[in-house]
This record gives C-alpha cells, structure tokens and sequence, in this order.
C-alpha cells in the first residue's frame, strides 16, 4: 500500500509540474532571447562600423587635414588632437575637483544636514540632465557669458570653453564613483589612524586615499571615455568640423564626434566611409583608455 | 607624591580643545573641499539662472499660451510665417521616447532579469560587459548606425515605407541606446532582494518562473520603476541619434515614416546654424531648452525617489 500511494502522488506531481516545466523553459527562452537581440545589435553595430572604416586607418588618415571636397584624401589630424586637448584639460578640473567633493560628501559632510542632502540630491540629478542642457549652460556663460577665462573669453567658441563645458557634463560621474571607492575603504583603517594620532586629513591623505585610489582611477576614466564620445555639448559651444590648422587650448577647435557627425551629415557613400572611420579612431581611444583603467584597476586595487 | 604635583598645570587642562596652527589647516581642507562639492550646486543655479533670463527674453516677446498650445512650429522661417506652437515639438519628443521605451523595455528587462536571476557567475561575467560596453559607445555612433546601417536594412530588406530621415529607425536606435541603463539599474534592484524570499517561495513549491514574476519582481519593484523613468529620461534628453537620423523638422502625426526630431535635437541644429545672440531664434533655443530641463527634472526626481525606496527597505 504505502508504494502505490506514493506512486499515485508522483505521478500527480509530475503532471502538475510538467505545464511549470514548459512554462519555465519558455520564459527562459524569452530572456535569453532578449540578451541575443541585445548583442546582436552590438555584434552588428561593430562588425558595420569596421567593414566601412576599418580599411581607411593609415597613418595618413591620421595627419591629413579634413577635405570637403575629396573624402579619401581627408583626415582627421585636427579632431583627433582636439579630442586629446579636451581630454587632458577636462582630466585637469574634474580629477581635484571630483575627488575633493568625493571626500567632503564621505568624509565631513553630515548626511541629516538639510544642505548636504540638498547637494546630494542634486548631483544625482545632475548625473541626467540631458548633455545639450550643459551645452546650452557652455554656450550662455563660459562661452558668450560672464566667465571670462584668462582674458581669452572673447565670445569666441574655444577649446577650454568645450572642456570646461565637458567637465561640467561628467563631473557627477566622478564624484558618485569616488564616494563608492572612498565608502569601500573599512572604517578600521580610518580608526587606526586616528588613534595614532593623525589628524582627519593626514588620515583622509595617507590611508584613505591611497586605499581607494583603483576605483577612483576607473570613475575618472571612465568619465573621461564619456567626456570625449559627447557631441550636443561641442555643437553648443561652437566645436567645428573643417579645421585646417593644429587646435590650441585658446583656438576654436575640432573634435572626433563632431567630425563624425559632419561627416554622416554628407549623403554621398565616400563621406559615410568618413564618418565610419573616424568612428574607428574614436573607438580605438576608447578602447585604449579602457584597457588602461582595467589595467590600473588589476593592478592597485586593493582587498580589505 | 611630589613628583606629580610638580607636573606642569597646563597638562591638566589639555584635554579641553584649543585651536592650534594644526586644526586651523583642517578647517582650511574642509572648506575647500566643501567648495569643491558646492560647484555641483553652482552648477544647477548656473543652468537655472541660464534658462530663465534667456527664456523670459523669449517670453516677452512671445505669448505663453502660443508657446505652450500652438500647434505650428516653425520658429526659424523669419517673417509672416514665423510661428511658435511647440505642441508638434513636444510630441515628436515623446513619440520618438515611446517607440524607444517599446524596444528597451522589453529588452532591458529581459537582460536584467536572465543577468540577475538565470546566469550562472560565468555567464554573468561574460556579459555583463558586453552590455557594458553597448553603453559605453558614444551617441554619435548609433546615430551614425540608424542612418547609414538601419533605416536601409529597414528600407530595402524589410520593404518599409520610410524617408530618409524618420522617426522608426531613430526611435528604434533610441531604445537600444537606452537598454543598457534600464538592463543594468533593473539588475542592480534584483540582485538586491534578499535570497530568503526566493527560497521560502521555493519550499512553497512555486517554479523558477513564478519565484521571479512573482516574488523577486514584486520586491524590486520600485528598483524596476527606477530604471524605467530613467530609461524615459536618456531618451526624452538624447540629441544626437534624432539630430543624425530623425530629421529637421517636428512632426504631429503617427506617421512614423516621416521626420521627427525631438526637442534636443532642434537645440542642437539650431545653435548650429550659428545665429547671433539676441535674436528670437537665439532666444528660441533656451525655452525649448528649459522645457527639457523641467521635464527630465520631474523625470530624475521621480527616479531619485524610487532608488532610495528600494534602498532603504533591504539595505
């Protein structure tokens, strides 16, 4: 008796759980579904990119001035050294910047104090505002505004301006990454600190710093991949596609996504290879500054 | 006993705080790097004081109620023919936003979900990245992708009736621009319910599948609704994939066939056209400007909310 009992109660939970089975497996395939039509648009998106670009990379490519008239022999030598300019100078005030509100929001500030919260709510708010907003801020007050940088603030659309604008655009992207490296950092070492007698800062300088200095390293490059794949901004602060001299931080100036971006604008087949390209250059210093942060982050990341 | 009672008086008072050199450099540090944090503020009052000087300009010389009511937009034609109804603007904006969402949506969810729930570590390790990197490539490449690659496989392949420039493809491109942020937000807020609740659904007897529909997403609930409205705002925000391969021209119609470009994207051509400072159409950019900037700011608020909420209950 008690083996056919059980026999019947299998057999009826299996019949229950066959249709939970089916159903299982096809919701299943709906999510793997998902994740193939998502890299598949990756796949896809990357392989066109290269077909058309890839075979334009010379070093010639590199060095040439841009031409309107003759796609193949143009190059993207103002765009690419524009790009480099507005990434070391956007480095330049996001990094102190960045990392000193970072430590302020983890290390001083009181989260139960109204202006603190209102500091905090307001970075996260920050972080998506749409990009042609801080263009429209770059071009009203760093640009034609009451900002006069270094006496060079002639109303005219120069490189620092973009940059600034840039800076403005990612910094919350820093400062979020770095409060999450700096709250990584356990309050034992921070204690331990202290009880020998270091002040706060000479805690903050020596122990929490260089704890946290891999995942600060990643926000900021990770900031910086975003800063210089941005085009709204650079079209509001007067970025330029034909430039045909070498930019300086008090010039006006090109940039890879706005030469993309003149260059797709042609409907004729030679200046879409163009735009594919230079898309390949703009990819190819991604990639490179990616690896670099990986690499740092290998290397100096640090396990409590 | 006389020794300690020869131990120096100042000693017995040190233990109350003086200001000394040392503690006066601390309030120093502490006031720069307040300032540092404070610029995220100035920052806000800058964009704020921006939109609202310049687009009173507008608004003196423009009536509110043909701004906001008006149904013909066509600010940049100069003279008789020149009017400001932004309603077609609005509209091509949330339409294009709509379509977008109708892609990543589903989608994002769905990675979210099978990353969060399904993927053994390896798997996860594997594409997590990968979704990544979809997020890491810069707008201007799949506006280029829309335009040169998709509204022709669309086109030719599919045999759709569409201009050059028109809201399908860009809207389409739009949403798979937004589902990394919706994949990776969803996924942080399904990582974030505690096991307990899957395994106490488990000993109930329920599947996989109802363990997640069920349990899990009801719990991460508002973690989801936070990436969703964050979703809408990249999309509703986003220039460049409109400005490449959405067209010119706003469109009040369904027809996703023709044009739409979304208010971004006017922001962009128009300041592009370089007009001098001072006139309507200069003007013009920074009410459209500061309409975006109050619609992603409830957007952002709403999202701002949520996150904390599904903190807040299992942190």
């Amino acid at each position: 008796m008690p083996v056919a009992e059980s026999a019947i109660t299998r057999k009826t939970v299996e019949r229950a759980t066959s249709g939970q089975r089916t159903k299982d497996l096809l919701f299943r395939l709906a999510l793997l579904f998902c994740l193939f039509v998502t890299v598949l648009f990756l796949g896809v998106l990357l392989i066109d990119v290269a077909i058309d670009g890839v075979p334009l990379i010379s070093w010639d490519f590199l060095t040439s001035f841009p031409s309107r008239l003759n796609a193949e022999s143009s190059g993207v030598r103002p765009a690419l050294i524009g790009t480099l300019y507005l990434m070391v100078l956007c480095a330049a005030f996001i990094v102190p910047v960045g990392i000193a509100a970072a430590i302020y929001l983890e290390e001083y500030a009181d989260p139960n104090r109204w202006y603190n919260r209102i500091i905090e709510v307001n970075i996260q708010n920050l972080a998506s505002v749409p990009s042609v907003v801080y263009g429209i801020l770059g071009l009203a007050f760093i640009v034609r505004g009451p900002i006069d940088i270094w006496g060079l603030g002639t109303g005219d659309p120069i490189l620092l301006a973009g940059a600034l604008t840039l800076g403005l655009l990612v910094l919350p992207v820093v400062i979020i990454v770095a409060r999450e490296a700096i709250r990584a950092v356990p309050s034992s070492i921070r204690e331990g600190s202290l009880a020998l007698g270091a002040t706060k800062w000479q805690t903050i300088w020596k122990q929490v710093l260089p704890g946290s200095i891999a995942g600060i390293t990643t926000g900021v490059i990770l900031a910086l991949s975003r800063a210089i794949g941005e085009t709204a901004p650079l079209i509001l602060v007067g970025a330029i596609a034909f430039r045909l001299s070498d930019p300086d931080i008090g010039s006006r100036f090109s940039a890879l996504p706005i030469a993309i971006f003149d260059a797709a604008e042609e409907p004729k087949d030679e200046f879409q290879i163009l735009a594919a390209g230079t898309i390949v250059v703009l990819l190819a210093v991604l990639l490179i500054m990616n690896s670099v942060a990986i690499y740092l982050r290998n290397r100096y990341e640090t396990k409590w | 006993m006389s020794g300690e009672d020869q131990r120096p008086k100042s000693e017995s008072v040190s233990l109350t705080r003086t200001r000394t050199r040392r503690s006066t450099g601390e309030q120093v540090i502490k006031g720069l790097l307040a300032g540092a944090a404070l610029l995220s503020v100035l920052t806000t009052i800058g964009i704020g004081i921006t939109l609202i000087t310049e687009s009173s300009k507008f608004f003196g010389e423009v009536p509110f109620a043909d701004f906001f009511f008006g149904t013909d937009w066509s600010p940049l034609t100069g003279g008789e023919s020149t009017s400001f109804g932004v309603v077609p603007l609005v509209w091509s904006t949330l339409y294009l936003t709509f379509i977008a969402l109708l892609v990543a949506v589903p989608l994002g969810l769905g990675v979210g979900i099978y990353l969060a729930e399904y993927a053994s570590p390896r798997i996860r390790k594997t594409f997590k990245p990968i979704v990544e990197v979809l997020a890491g490539i810069p707008t201007i490449v799949f506006g280029y992708f829309a335009l040169a690659f998709f509204t022709p496989l669309l086109k030719e392949q599919l045999g759709i009736e569409l201009q050059v420039f028109n809201g399908l493809s860009a809207g389409i491109i739009l949403g798979i621009l937004v589902l990394p942020t919706i994949a990776s937000v969803s996924e942080d807020a399904l990582s974030a319910v505690p096991q307990s609740l899957r395994e106490g659904a488990f000993g109930l007897g329920a599947a996989k599948w109802q363990v997640v529909v069920r349990v899990v997403f009801p719990a991460a609930l508002s973690g989801v609704v936070a990436a969703l409205v964050l979703g809408a705002s990249r999309a509703i925000g986003e220039t460049v994939v409109i400005l490449v391969a959405g067209g010119n021209n706003p469109n009040l119609s369904f027809d996703l066939g023709i044009a739409h470009q979304n208010m971004a994207a006017f922001v962009a051509n128009t300041a592009r056209a370089d007009i001098s400072a001072g006139g309507v159409a200069y003007a013009t950019i920074f009410a459209v400007g500061a309409t975006l900037f109050v619609m992603t700011l409830l957007l952002n608020l709403v999202a701002i909310r949520f996150v904390r909420r599904y903190r807040q209950v299992y942190e």
